[in-house]
């Protein structure tokens, strides 16, 4: 009898692999329907909208590119929520970490700016880790040492992070002139974009590498996103926060210092928001203002949910939410549909990931009932 | 005319018949026990009467008429009440007020508490089941909490008590006030169904004993026709030692030293008071006693959780007082922690996974931080084998895995380890016999090759099988020791709830005295 009902969990692998990419999907395509209700109640057409909205996204090379540009730092944010997510950490505070690395790769490039790219660039990009990293690391103390909860601490920091680089912006750091900014990096510490790697005759021979604004970021990004898979699943670092992660007593039990293990997982997580504020910074604005992020942090709680903390799916995760926003323009000026649909249309993906969430959670439950009173 | 029939039940879980048409009869006064392994079905079906779970074949009778219970209200105005193995008490609410739950009794809308409190004390006096209607449930031992559930069963109306594993978290002597409960419970003409899979008990209590394995029934008979050898023999389908043989002890150097030992426990009281007490190679000292009188305080200051606040541990010569439980792994203790679930297993992980927690870090399985996953799978499988891990990948989740089998990945992990000392804490909590023994052989094995055991244990039955010496705590203190053999249950009984404290008295005078008036 053991054998029968101990071999389903081996031939649900691939049921549940399926699962796992197939329940994103149907909730992006129930979230599009829901919008397109919305839409039509509010007296717009949802036929052209959509169309636009791909259009905006993937309809051209440019198109694309934005898509890229967006998911860039997506992909970090993303990546440092499912990081912590792992180790059973809810860092609501990337966007302050973002902030402090884009303060530090900003400051650098600006330091940097007679050095050549294969110096000025790693030196960047470490440094916007080491200060995501630094400003994770005073809630991660706090959690490991005093049990203060991370969802407050790191979101305080975020607050303390913005307004410290706003008051840089106008006061020690101000680039001459009247904008509230830092000076330009320099051009050897930025991030070049895609289609400027090309000849101009390659452009023309394969236009479709014309990728717009997007940069070589997302190529770090999607670097950075094999790595943390590689740490999370084949190194010790890794093994150990997830075992704090499920299970924290029986990780300590095993020898594993929890409050290390915390600590080290709130800063990793940190470093990849960090790196999200050095990639805008050195890819897109080349500068520091204090409006330079839309929110990456926040939506990076979205995308780790969406990719259910698989650092993997966090790049298709990241791309969807990229694709919403860089569609949303050409909706609005096509369809003339608000821009705020689109937050609607995340919202609503978001609210059924997590439903989704609970729904499995249930299952799971009565399947786990059904195989205890089986035995 | 039966109370209670069952004519073919079947229930089918999607990869396993949980129940195989089984059929049964309970009548009036009587006292059966569903006897089976864990997994053999006892729960499940006592889940269709109670109406948890539809089944899906079969009929059920109660007084003779066929009925469909859909739900546990449905049952319960049917008369039949159940006592399942985790209690549903709300702790910060009172005894009474956690037995009306449901059924209060209200007038104009507000709960009459006083007619309440007169009806529980009422129904509490008329079965002897003694306890205040005023505490507050967190305040109240497991055997009384039990006691509460049995009450709320009574006081719905219950005539048919269905009680799954009672005696799972009792001591000895809650499990003989239990006895003394059901028997009461019978002779008001209540009807028991008692679900358990220890066969003492069994003998003990029952008019009727019904055995199931893999879903069917398949034995019925009475305690005077039968004997424990013959009902395991029923209930595993093989014949099973109940007993594990051991050889003579051949005692090495001395392994674990313990001096002076006080450790708080988490509310910050003192729960260990001036321990003493070592295990040489060769030999397992076990550490009786009821829950709760310091043993975990002990264990987990031996391995390295929790930091005693004065006195020493050394492992073979070596202070390992302040070790952490990193160091203390490596220094060669392992330890089975008395709840698999909390802390002996990560369920989310793979049984791989599992087995490396705690040699993680070292050669062969990770080399500089990076993992080995061939070194890794091969040890798992060769753990899988050794240990009997029913599975069929080390790629299955610990959750997916049966009590007896995950317990078998923990042993198979601390003992695959080759420790210098072996602590073990509850190692068969909750297990079926096949299981025990195994791990009981296990434990003994180590024993004989030569390396210290220190095994906590609730049951005396484990206790008297496996250890050479025991050590009888009590209130954080080791009042006696024996020799293996040296001293019966009673006599262990007597020591464990305080019997030799009062004894000790009178024979030191006056400091006797003297030590009465500190407490």
């Amino acid at each position: 009898m053991s054998e029968t009902h101990e071999a389903l969990p081996e031939q649900r692998r691939w049921m549940g692999v399926v699962q796992q990419i197939g329940a994103p999907v149907i909730s992006v395509i129930i979230a599009i329907g829901i919008g397109s209700v919305i839409m039509w109640v509010s007296g717009y057409d949802a036929g052209a909208a959509f169309a636009a909205l791909f259009k905006g996204s993937f309809g051209s090379p440019k198109a694309f590119g934005d898509t890229l540009l967006r998911a860039t730092p997506l992909i970090f944010t993303g990546l440092a929520v499912a990081y912590g997510f792992s180790a059973g950490l809810f860092n609501i505070g990337a966007e302050g970490q973002l902030f402090m690395g884009g303060l530090a790769a900003a400051y650098l490039g600006v330091q940097l700016a007679a050095q050549p790219w294969y110096a000025a660039v790693p030196v960047l990009l470490l440094g916007a880790m080491a200060a995501g990293a630094a400003w994770a690391f005073v809630p991660a103390v706090l959690k490991a040492r005093i049990g203060a909860h991370e969802v407050i601490t790191t979101m305080m920091f975020t607050y303390i992070g913005k307004y410290l680089v706003s008051w840089l912006v106008v006061g020690p750091l101000k680039a001459p002139g009247q904008i509230p900014q830092t000076v330009t990096i320099g051009t050897s510490a930025q991030l070049p974009r895609i289609q400027t790697l090309f000849s101009e005759a390659t452009l023309e021979a394969l236009p479709f590498l014309r990728f717009g604004r997007a940069h070589m970021g997302i190529v770090v990004a999607i670097l950075f996103a094999v790595i943390m898979w590689a740490i999370l699943k084949y190194t010790t670092l890794g093994y150990e926060a997830r075992a704090v992660g499920f299970n924290p007593t029986a990780a300590e039990t095993g020898g594993i210092s929890v409050s290390s293990t915390i600590i080290k997982a709130l800063c990793i997580s940190g470093a990849l928001a960090g790196l999200s504020g050095a990639v805008e910074v050195m890819g897109v604005h080349y500068k520091i203002f204090d409006q330079f992020s839309s929110g990456f942090g926040f939506t990076g709680i979205a995308v780790a949910l969406v990719a259910k903390k698989n650092p993997l799916g966090v790049i298709p995760a990241a791309l969807l939410f990229g694709a919403l926003s860089a569609g949303s323009g050409l909706m609005q000026l096509e369809a003339d549909v608000p821009q705020k649909i689109i937050s609607i249309i995340q919202a609503v993906v978001i609210f059924l990931i997590a439903a989704e969430s609970v729904i499995q959670w249930f299952i799971k439950r009565r399947q786990k009932e059904a195989l205890s009173h089986a035995g | 005319m039966s109370v209670l029939e069952l004519r073919e039940i079947t229930k089918v879980f999607p990869g396993v018949v949980a129940n195989d048409h089984v059929s049964l009869s309970l009548e009036e006064g009587e006292i059966i026990a569903l006897l089976g392994e864990n997994g053999a079905g006892k729960t499940t079906l006592m889940n269709v009467v109670y109406g948890l779970l539809s089944c899906d074949g079969g009929e059920l009778l109660v007084d003779g008429r066929p009925v469909k219970i859909k739900s546990p209200r449905h049952a319960i105005d049917l008369g039949i009440g159940m006592v399942h193995q985790h209690f549903m008490l709300v702790q910060p609410l009172t005894v009474t007020e956690n037995i009306v739950l449901g059924h209060e009794p209200a007038r104009f809308g507000v709960i009459d508490f006083a007619t309440a409190r007169k009806k529980v004390l009422e129904i509490s006096a008329r079965y002897g089941l003694k306890v205040d209607p005023d505490s507050r449930i967190m305040d109240l031992s497991v055997g009384m909490q039990q006691r509460v559930e049995i009450l709320k069963a009574l006081y719905q109306g219950a005539r048919i008590l269905i009680l799954d594993e009672p005696t799972a978290v009792l001591t000895p002597q809650e499990v003989r006030e239990l006895f003394a409960v059901v028997r009461s419970l019978v002779n008001e003409g209540l009807s028991v169904v008692f679900i358990t899979h220890k066969l003492e008990e069994v003998m003990a209590v029952a008019d009727r004993i019904l055995v199931m394995r893999d879903g069917r029934l398949v034995g019925e008979t009475r305690p005077s026709d039968t004997d424990t050898v013959g009902l395991a023999r029923m209930m595993v389908g093989r014949d099973v030692v109940l007993r594990v043989e051991k050889a003579p002890r051949a005692c090495g150097d001395t392994v674990l030293e313990v001096d002076g030992l006080h450790v708080k426990d988490d509310r910050g009281l003192e729960a260990v008071r001036g321990v003493a007490l070592s295990v040489r190679g060769g030999e397992i000292v076990a550490i009786a006693g009821v829950d709760g009188n310091g043993q975990r305080e002990i264990v987990e200051s031996i391995v390295g959780l929790r930091k005693p606040t004065s006195g020493t541990i050394r492992l073979k010569g070596e202070d390992i007082t302040h070790a952490s439980a990193r160091s203390s792994i490596e220094a060669g203790v392992s330890h089975i922690p008395e709840d698999r679930h909390r802390r002996g297993l990560i369920l989310e992980f793979t049984i791989a996974e599992n087995l490396m927690l705690g040699d993680h870090r070292l050669a062969p399985y990770s080399t500089r931080g990076l993992m080995r996953p061939t070194a890794v799978t091969a040890m798992a499988k060769r753990r899988i084998v050794d240990y009997d891990v029913r599975t069929p990948s080390e790629r299955v989740l610990a959750s997916a895995l049966s009590g007896g089998n995950q317990q078998k990945v923990v042993v198979a992990r601390e003992i695959g380890r080759d420790p210098e000392l072996l602590v073990a804490a509850q190692p068969t909590r909750g297990l079926d016999v096949g299981a025990i023994e195994f791990v009981h052989r296990q434990i003994l094995k180590e024993r004989d090759s030569g390396k210290a055991v220190l095994l906590v244990s609730l049951e005396l039955e484990e206790i008297s099988a496996l250890a050479d010496r025991i050590l009888v705590i009590y209130e954080g203190r080791i009042v006696k020791e024996f020799a293996a053999g040296e001293a019966d249950d009673e006599t262990l009984g007597f020591y464990m709830t305080g019997g030799g404290g009062s004894k000790l008295a009178p024979e030191t005078g006056a400091t006797g005295a003297r030590g009465e008036g500190e407490r």
